[in-house]
């Protein structure tokens, strides 16, 4: 390799460290330390408080049926890309793409178009049949489905294209069902991929802000999330509650990280 | 990013194999009717939850027609807002590709001790939520500022906003192709009497280019469809700090869909093309390969 001169090298090294610590080390242990600033008291304070409360375990919910949704229609959908040729595939996988592009807010809004009880397409009719989507737990559900609709597929993709199709015709022409196949054969060589999609997704779900204030209202104990408590108790000038909220999801986020970074050189290694 | 469309074709495996690998070709790419049935579902699931909707946010911007459109692009305050996300977006995707591929170089090439941290800290923006991510810059600089610097409510806050959240694509992008270069050129290169410099700028950046366009096209994107971590920060200043994606807000609670749907549709077709474009560039660099 050609070495770097001294002084270069030491230059963008200094710079490189000086810019990642000042954009993003120093301010999230800033938050770290404005949480803690009276020991556990904020934390101990956020719990005994029923909205944070319910905005926690609602966020958690959303979460979790968020992912299983995305990792079923993504797996299927993955498989469908890769071992099938059909028309149109080429669109649909760009199309499959266009929610990570799109604004949080501009899916919050088109959520509402269609599904809003008194003006949207079919929000109505799903109205007369009991099912409230917009401003309820369902849209909720959806908007975060939506923002994290590719990382998926994303992940599991490229994998199967990697270890091929020829373990599974052999497992066919031995006379495993299509069910076999799946889950003796593909499930357990694209594991990884979708263990890493998943937590990919979960990070992307507890987060989700933008879409959710749209879809949901934000009424407070109903369908206020851990994020949209952040910014009203930050805005009410409960900063220690929205601090020690912004941890629990910094935390979160945080987790989701260490996981990813543990199973990143375990699953290119297999 | 666009990694569902880089299908490598089955030919594309070493020759010797080709003859084995050849199996009844109908069975491999024909629909079964349960793949079919699959395909149908999902398909379902996928405009009632992503195509129906943005279909219908253009559909309402379209509603007073073309003079309608114009004129909700005529207000000042929406064309303001505009302005300021595109020039903003603009900035921090030139900000990201010099600091970008600076920090994929030190990340690679430099590996000194601590530097796996460093590798940790690029990730952090991607996983915080938005609205954390606001209020962690709030902390440092906003009018609590421990080293008394308040950018709060200002421009400035808007682009440190964007460039906190969009710090991991150009490294994410360029980082695996520099590692994948061939040190080899670059030692011929010198060798031959080439300077450093030279030698940057003919060998090493020419086979960067791709992935540092498509990691700027990226982060361009997401600039441009920011909201969550400009809440808290920017304080939402009409003419001043508003942005594209703030304004829809404004206009979603005013009861003003039709122009909230208007500012939506200029942001989907600026995500599309990014899309596309990305898309049409990884064909060609594939391609090439």
């Amino acid at each position: 390799m050609v070495k770097t001169p001294f002084i270069l090298r030491w230059f963008l090294r200094l710079l490189v460290v000086a810019y990642l610590v000042l954009l993003v080390a120093w301010p999230v242990s800033l938050v770290v330390r404005n949480t803690f600033a009276d020991g556990f008291d904020a934390l101990a304070h956020t719990f005994s408080d029923p909205y944070v409360v319910h905005a926690l375990k609602l966020t958690a919910i959303v979460a979790v049926v968020s992912v299983v949704i995305n990792t079923v229609f993504g797996v299927t959908m993955s498989l469908l890309l890769v071992r099938n040729t059909f028309r149109g595939r080429r669109i649909l996988s760009v199309l499959l793409d266009i929610p990570m592009s799109v604004s949080p807010v501009v899916v919050g809004l088109a959520l509402v178009l269609v599904y809003s009880p008194t003006q949207g397409w079919f929000g109505p009719t799903l109205a007369n049949w009991g099912l409230q989507v917009v401003f309820s737990t369902p849209g909720i559900v959806m908007a975060t489905v939506f923002v994290a609709l590719p990382l998926v597929i994303r992940e599991v993709v490229p994998t199967l294209q990697e270890v091929g199709d020829e373990q599974e015709w052999a497992a066919r022409s031995l006379g495993a069902n299509s069910f076999q196949t799946f889950t003796r054969i593909t499930l357990p060589s694209i594991r990884w991929a979708v263990i890493y999609g998943v937590v990919l997704s979960l990070a992307r779900s507890l987060g989700e802000y933008g879409a959710v204030k749209v879809v949901s209202g934000n009424i407070v104990g109903k369908t206020q999330t851990a994020t949209l408590i952040v910014e009203e108790r930050y805005q009410n000038f409960d900063q220690p509650t929205a601090y020690a909220t912004a941890f629990l999801l910094a935390s979160a986020a945080v987790a989701c990280l260490v996981v990813v970074a543990l199973l990143r050189p375990k699953h290119t290694a297999s | 990013m666009t990694t569902a469309t880089t299908l490598t074709p089955e030919t594309g495996v070493r020759p010797g194999r080709a003859a084995r690998k050849r199996r009844p070709a109908r069975a491999v790419s024909a629909l079964t009717r349960s793949s079919g049935l699959a395909l149908g579902v999902s398909l379902v699931w996928f405009s009632l939850l992503v195509l129906i909707p943005l279909a219908a946010v253009v559909v309402q911007a379209s509603t007073g027609g073309w003079d309608g459109f114009v004129k909700v692009l005529q207000n000042p305050q929406t064309s303001a807002a505009l302005k300021l996300t595109v020039v903003q977006a603009l900035g921090v995707t030139l900000l990201n590709v010099v600091m970008g591929t600076t920090i994929a170089w030190v990340l690679v090439r430099d590996r000194f001790r601590g530097a796996a941290i460093l590798d940790v800290i690029i990730d952090i923006p991607f996983a915080l939520p938005t609205i954390v991510a606001g209020l962690v810059l709030l902390s440092l600089y906003g009018p609590k500022s421990p080293i008394d610097v308040n950018v709060a409510s200002t421009r400035a806050a808007v682009f440190l906003a964007l460039a906190f959240v969009t710090l991991p694509f150009v490294v994410r992008t360029v980082q695996p192709v520099l590692e994948e270069l061939d040190t080899d050129v670059e030692e011929a290169a010198s060798s031959l009497g080439a300077t450093r410099l030279y030698t940057f700028r003919r060998v090493i950046l020419p086979s960067l280019v791709p992935a540092i366009v498509a990691g700027a096209g990226m982060a361009f994107a997401r600039g441009i469809a920011e909201y969550g971590s400009l809440v808290l920060l920017s304080g939402n200043l009409p003419f001043k700090t508003e942005v594209a994606s703030v304004r829809i807000i404004s206009s979603i609670e005013g009861g003003n869909t039709a122009s909230a749907a208007v500012v939506a549709t200029i942001l989907l077709v600026i995500a599309l093309v990014v899309i596309v474009a990305l898309d049409l560039l990884q064909r060609r660099v594939t391609k090439r390969w």
